[in-house]
């Protein structure tokens, strides 16, 4: 039923908080993000062999475990969280929902068993120099060769692409914007990372000079794939929002509980107090809006384009405002580089700018409840 | 014994079936209802409800309004009288008063805020003293919805002033049709009379009539803000959508057939839907509607604060489905309470921005037929009554948070000592401040 959890839901939660305390401490994380990668491999590994997380909405067919939006979301909240620097969200989001959106069962049966297996990070590369995530404008080319595919262009914004073992990139072939896998150490790829305004998660550029490609479904297919793909993945990230907007309200909490000044914890002054309190109403409403569309993902409802994107732009700006009032409550400490407040506003930010913007995502639904109205609840 | 939603319909569609007849008169079908549990199945069993979970409730009032049935007399008796009494009060109360509320034999009005004690309640002043088995009271309220109507009355009134403040308090059941009783109607901004002011002299209550202990009332008052928090908060609509008359001067009223009752309903029924409706997700539908009409839907901003306004509405609703997905209540209801005045806020200036210059107009010659202007007057009310905003970001910083309270050095000063109300205005102790 809506909004209840079932027991292993509730504990799937449970385990993955313990894991990433262990494993993704803010020591860790700051570690990470100062590196090239951005990943521990070996965390990596035990995501895949300890908790099957990559695998998570792989289907058992697939060496996956067949779960839903429902646990993923459950998975992503934890990760947003703790901040987890790790390709999870390229790879068992992006990339698996890119496979089993394009029906193309070889692929399925070639790309998902090594994913579920922490083997291979995959990703998803469709935007290019402006960063849209359209399919209607591309630029990279793919044209016939042999019996493959010659990929040419530039492909910019990927998440954690520079690591990425397998590339689901989307170039205008003949037939129209198809999907291609292309390995990460191809001929004629060149990736270089990019400088990142959040540093816990990396993004690159692809340059594309002649990359054998092969063909995932159909030529002329990816403009559907790259749709029911990011209607998974909003609603994903709407979730990992929820969890990074809820640790900044738990921060702000526990200091307004401890910090002192004119003799009183500065949590007992309305100005401090009320300022939480608005927070929480934003967060328990966010997360309210990310499991909604996560049961509308679960299942298969028509709702789910429009409440997909009503929860990321809400989720979106919620999320930021907790970092934001974060720092604000925190004072000069908050303002640190030592201090975490700094790492989540700028996943804030960035999640909020990622996969189509608040004002985008409130644009979706405008088509729906305004030119296009169903029967309103 | 945990009934699913599925059987719990099954079980209200049955009772309908052998129960629901439009010849009855209304007064016949409201004794059905309480009798049988259906008029607040969400009350305990053994009090003329069924015991249900919200969830469930709501399972069953769907299937009463799919045959349009009529539910008892909507009001405070129902919201916040009884819900106090049962939680709260002897068996003898719960007799005399529960049942008498579902079928309409008294309407219910509540005696709680003063000139001097608004969000500061508890610095009541309106004074009760015993005069053998009964207590006289003398004192104003205000902001009294339904005073002029009422019968009875949920009146706090101060029965010991040497203590600190919240601990001279006493809840009573106050009988409304009495001499001492003069109510005064208050013109709101809107124009109308929604509430008025109360003024007792010499007015009489029994000792009987206390809801819980002589000076416990401030616990009892605490449940009667928690149900009210929670009903301010939900969208409305979750309970019957029609609702009867009563009262001890309309129970004549009652005397029609249940099919006349609700054809005359229908008949009264107006085109834009009334004011709750703003709080629902459904609050759009008007205002794309005007939007189409002015050629505004278009614009960019008027289209975002259209999904602004749905999202809001619908985290709202999403929010309670949680809640009693968790059967969680009490404190949390400030957040269904705070969000509401938020949607009230953007349902206004959504309507404003799209109406443009028509906004300065009212009634007939306005926009929705004048509900633009009636709902812009009446934002302002929701984030003051029932406990303002400020006072919600108290509650849920102090009770949902955790975060240390606000120091009070009133809670433990007598109350007789306080500065409050009309004490505020009086000399406090002869000879001081006074220039030598």
């Amino acid at each position: 039923m809506i909004f209840t959890f079932t027991d292993e839901q509730t504990e799937l939660a449970a385990i993955l908080r313990r894991f990433l305390q262990d494993k993704s401490p803010s020591s860790e994380v700051r570690r990470l993000m100062q590196t090239e990668s951005g990943y521990d491999p070996r965390t990596w590994a035990q995501l895949a062999t300890q908790l099957g997380l990559q695998g998570l909405v792989i289907p058992e067919k697939y060496g996956g475990s067949g779960a839903g939006p429902v646990e993923l979301a459950v998975v992503c909240e934890q990760m947003g969280r703790a901040l987890l620097c790790a390709p999870y969200f390229a790879t068992a989001v992006l990339g698996v929902h890119a496979l089993l959106a394009s029906g193309d069962q070889a692929a399925a049966e070639e790309f998902l068993p090594p994913i579920a297996d922490g083997t291979t990070i995959a990703t998803l590369a469709v935007p290019e120099a402006d960063g849209a995530w359209a399919t209607d404008r591309l630029q990279t080319r793919a044209r016939r060769s042999g019996d493959g595919y010659r990929l040419d262009g530039r492909k910019s914004f990927v998440l954690d692409g520079h690591v990425a073992d397998l590339l689901l990139v989307v170039a205008q072939a003949d037939g129209g914007p198809s999907l291609f896998a292309v390995r990460g150490g191809a001929d004629g790829l060149k990736r270089r990372p990019l400088e990142t305004l959040d540093m816990t998660r990396k993004q690159a550029v692809l340059e594309l000079d002649g990359v054998p490609g092969r063909l995932i479904g159909a030529e002329g297919s990816a403009a559907d794939v790259v749709e029911r793909t990011l209607r998974q993945a909003v609603v994903a990230l709407a979730a990992e929002q929820v969890g990074g907007a809820q640790r900044c309200l738990d921060m702000s909490v526990e200091y307004a509980k401890i910090r002192m000044q004119f003799g009183r914890a500065i949590g007992s002054f309305q100005a401090i107090k009320h300022l939480c309190a608005d927070l929480l109403l934003e967060v328990e409403s966010a997360r309210s809006a990310a499991y909604y569309a996560a049961w509308a993902a679960e299942e298969q409802s028509d709702e789910l384009p429009l409440v997909s994107s009503l929860a990321k732009a809400f989720c979106s700006e919620a999320y930021f405002r907790a970092a934001a009032d974060n720092i604000q409550i925190h004072g000069g400490i908050g303002f640190t580089w030592e201090h975490d407040a700094h790492l989540y506003y700028r996943r804030a930010k960035s999640t909020e700018l990622m996969l189509g913007t608040p004002e985008e995502h409130r644009e979706i639904a405008a088509g729906y409840l305004i030119d296009r109205p169903a029967t309103p609840t | 014994m945990e009934a699913t939603g599925s059987s719990v319909r099954q079980e209200a569609r049955d009772w309908i079936e052998e129960n629901f007849d439009p010849q009855l008169s209304l007064r016949a079908w409201l004794e059905r209802l309480a009798d049988s549990g259906w008029a607040c199945p969400a009350w305990p069993a053994d009090w003329y409800g069924r015991g249900l979970a919200p969830e469930q409730a709501v399972a069953a009032y769907a299937e009463f309004n799919r045959v349009g049935a009529p539910g008892p007399p909507a009001g405070l008796g129902v919201m916040l009288a009884a819900p106090t009494i049962i939680a709260n009060a002897s068996d003898e109360l719960k007799r005399k008063f529960v049942r008498a509320v579902l079928v309409g034999d008294h309407l219910w009005c509540q005696l709680f805020s003063e000139p001097g004690a608004g969000s500061d309640l508890a610095g009541l002043q309106t004074k009760a003293e015993r005069d053998g088995d009964e207590f006289v009271v003398n004192g104003q309220k205000v902001w009294t919805s339904g005073g002029q109507i009422a019968d009875y009355g949920m009146l706090l009134a101060r029965t010991d002033p040497d203590v600190p403040k919240h601990r001279g308090i006493t809840y009573f059941a106050f009988p409304m049709n009495q001499p001492g009783v003069e109510v005064r109607p208050l013109i709101q901004m809107t124009g109308e009379s929604g509430f008025s002011e109360v003024f007792f002299t010499s007015a009489r209550v029994p000792a009987s009539a206390i809801i819980g202990e002589l000076n416990g009332g401030w616990g009892v008052a605490l449940s009667t803000l928690g149900f009210e928090r929670t009903s301010l908060g939900t969208a409305t609509g979750l309970g019957f959508r029609l609702s009867s008359p009563g009262g001890s001067r309309f129970l004549a009223q009652q005397e029609v057939s249940v099919g006349e009752f609700i054809a005359a309903s229908k008949a009264n029924a107006r085109g834009y839907g009334v004011g709750g409706t703003a709080m629902t997700a459904g609050g759009i539908i008007p205002l794309v509607a005007l939007a189409k009409e002015l050629g505004r839907d278009h614009d960019p901003e008027v289209r975002r604060q259209i999904v602004r306004l749905y999202t809001l509405a619908s985290a709202n609703t999403w929010n309670g489905l949680r809640a009693s997905a968790a059967r969680r209540a009490g404190p949390e209801a400030s957040l269904g309470k705070l969000m509401a005045s938020r949607i009230g806020r953007q349902w206004r200036d959504t309507a404003s921005l799209i109406a443009g210059p028509h906004g300065m107009l009212a009634g007939e010659d306005g926009p929705l037929g004048g509900r633009l202007a009636s709902q812009l007057l009446a934002t302002p009310g929701p984030s003051i009554y029932g406990g303002s905003d400020q006072i919600q970001r108290n509650i849920i910083g102090d009770r949902v948070l955790g975060l240390p309270k606000e120091p009070d050095p009133s809670r433990t000063v007598p109350f007789r000592e306080l500065k409050v109300g009309t004490q505020a205005a009086e000399p406090q102790t002869a000879g001081a401040g006074e220039g030598s």
